[in-house]
């Protein structure tokens, strides 16, 4: 039995091929975007910064969420979201560098509010200034990205530390108990951040002067069934490596479900924000959708709803299908890139006005994002054993049947 | 449908009984059914049952509430009796989706059930043979149908083998018939005793 992962050579290789195009691109684009051009240098890494920030962070929150239902199904292979969920704390610095620079910087081409002078002449946005201006994001960002990484670190340490305890019932009780404690701190957290203000100062931000209360829910399901999809793909791989002996495709049928069912949530998300706006036709709302939708971006908006929504669905309906290991990479790496379409789509119609041009560059970038998660993924993997062999729930996970 | 002669046995217990049917059926002997009181997963599996077509039927009446919705809609707004709503086109989908979305899991949750129902011969003064009064209790019942080719005691020295409690022969209606479970008690104690 294999329990202690080592890291592939080619797995190796790989993520640093990815990280160096990431950083090529990094590099030319910052040629390429100067001066008046900078916008778009920004506005990309912008991008690709809040969601695989958001993604990674979703593993942290699929621990919650698993732990605090008292789930017993994802204890065989809880080790991976645990490894994924340890790049939070260097996703933060890197966002948190990322978003300061588009701050203080004076990239007021991205986020409107952070010129002074403009914000005293604009009715709306004086109002919201007591909440859009650069020292209250500045707070908001170091709590967030504080608690993310703080959480996220704490519920990995205890899972290790728990590997050298000798188990007494008592212990076993104290193991329980201790996580659900850290676990529900946590979600108290998650959901006063991105469940609501994170994606509203990133993200709609952007777009000071419109507004929706969808908005941060809509953000979260995005990243959220991206973030199983990366579960999806370190499990199948690890798996295809002879790994995780007793993850087989019950457990992959629950996180089939789970990739099915948030589509849907996704999609139920995005229509609730669509409809009501729709339907008011009221021009300080409409003015969001206008350019998505009878713009440039109109394919891109369409794009966006076939891949998230009509293709996760007809395709995960079968129970086959979502106990199909080569079904659901190809499905995980599709609702991947269909959700970074989307962050795509929230970040770039207001940051290049309105125009659409081949995203070469944020592509390029997110290409490098992936290589680094692999590559830190990876390492966290090899630092402890796959199993976690204390825990009292492992039992129901070797055993479940869906 | 047609009467016919059951050896039943009795389990109190899920890892006997598992055992218990493989080799039942290794042996040959025609599982008629396993009734027990709560859902056992993987029963269906080790007892050979085919995946049920429920979901597909659920499908075909999703997809049903789909096309009534959409369809009667579009018929309504756009042909038989257009109005103006809020100056929205005729044919104004985004408007359509929820309740699309409301009838397409109306008629597959209906559809659904009775299909459970017909597939389970459920429903009121519909009555079946039951082999033992505890099956909804606490205890696991298999019936083997005696064909020609079984020994009737044979099978019952079998399922003493493979660990069954009470084991008695039974001659019993396969289908349903009109009646109602609260009318004849005799029934139940005739069982019991036996």
């Amino acid at each position: 039995m294999k329990d202690q992962f080592v890291v592939p050579a080619r797995f190796k290789t790989t993520s640093f091929v990815l990280l160096a195009i990431g950083l090529l691109t990094l590099l030319i684009g910052f040629f390429v975007f100067h001066g008046e051009h900078s916008t778009r240098f920004w506005a990309g890494l912008l991008q690709n910064v809040s969601f695989f920030m958001l993604v990674t962070l979703a593993s942290t929150f699929f621990i919650g969420v698993t732990t605090l239902a008292h789930g017993g199904w994802q204890i065989s292979f809880r080790r991976v979201p645990e490894a994924i969920s340890m790049v939070v704390p260097v996703m933060a610095i890197i966002t948190f560098v990322v978003l300061m620079a588009i701050v203080y910087g004076g990239q007021e081409h991205i986020y409107h509010w952070v010129n002074k002078e403009h914000v005293e002449h604009d009715r709306l946005l004086s109002w919201k200034s007591a909440f859009l201006n650069p020292t209250f994001f500045t707070v908001a960002l170091v709590l967030t990205l504080g608690l993310w990484s703080f959480f996220t670190v704490k519920i990995r340490r205890m899972s290790l530390e728990e590997d050298t305890w000798t188990m007494t019932p008592d212990l076993s009780k104290k193991l329980v108990w201790r996580n659900t404690v850290w676990c529900a701190g946590f979600i108290v957290v998650f959901s006063l951040s991105v469940g609501s203000t994170t994606p509203w100062l990133w993200l709609m931000s952007i777009d000071a002067h419109w507004f929706s209360t969808m908005y941060s829910w809509y953000t979260f399901a995005s990243t959220w069934v991206s973030g199983i999809a990366v579960i999806v793909l370190f499990v199948v791989y690890l798996k295809s490596k002879g790994y995780l002996p007793n993850v087989n495709e019950e457990h992959m049928h629950d996180l089939g479900k789970f990739l099915f069912a948030f589509s849907i949530f996704w999609t139920y998300l995005w229509f609730s924000q669509y409809m009501l706006i729709w339907y008011a036709n009221m021009p300080e709302e409409t003015v969001y959708f206008q350019p998505r939708v009878w713009g440039e971006f109109r394919p891109v908006f369409f794009l966006n709803l076939i891949v998230n929504f009509i293709v996760p669905l007809l395709f995960l309906m079968k129970r086959s299908v979502k106990r199909n290991y080569t079904a659901l990479v190809f499905i995980s790496v599709l609702i991947i890139v269909g959700h970074w379409v989307d962050f795509f789509q929230m970040v770039a119609p207001a940051t290049s006005n309105n125009e659409l041009h081949f995203p070469w560059f944020e592509l390029g970038i997110g290409v490098g994002f992936v290589g680094l998660i692999m590559l830190l993924a990876g390492r966290q993997l090899t630092k402890a054993p796959l199993t976690p062999k204390n825990h009292p729930y492992l039992r129901e996970s070797i055993i479940h049947h869906t | 449908m047609a009467v016919k002669k059951f050896v039943v046995g009795s389990f109190d217990d899920e890892a006997v009984l598992f055992p218990a049917v493989k080799k039942v059926r290794t042996a040959g002997y025609k599982i008629h059914d396993v009734y027990t009181p709560f859902p056992i997963h993987g029963l269906d599996h080790a007892m050979g049952l085919r995946e049920t077509s429920l979901h597909t039927a659920g499908f075909i009446y999703g997809i049903t509430g789909t096309t009534t919705a959409l369809s009667f809609m579009s018929w309504v707004f756009t042909t038989d009796w257009p109005m103006n709503i809020g100056g929205k086109p005729h044919f104004p989908l985004p408007a359509f989706i929820p309740i699309t979305f409301e009838l397409t899991v109306l008629f597959a949750a209906v559809g659904m059930v009775l299909t459970f129902c017909y597939l389970c011969q459920l429903a009121p003064f519909v009555k079946k043979h039951i082999f033992h009064p505890r099956q909804t209790d606490d205890l696991m019942i298999m019936a083997i149908e005696v064909t020609e080719k079984t020994n009737a005691e044979e099978v019952k020295a079998f399922l003493a083998s493979v660990g069954a409690k009470e084991i008695n022969e039974q001659v019993a209606e396969t289908g349903w018939w009109f009646g109602r479970y609260d009318k004849e008690d005799t029934f139940y104690n005739k069982a019991v005793t036996a």
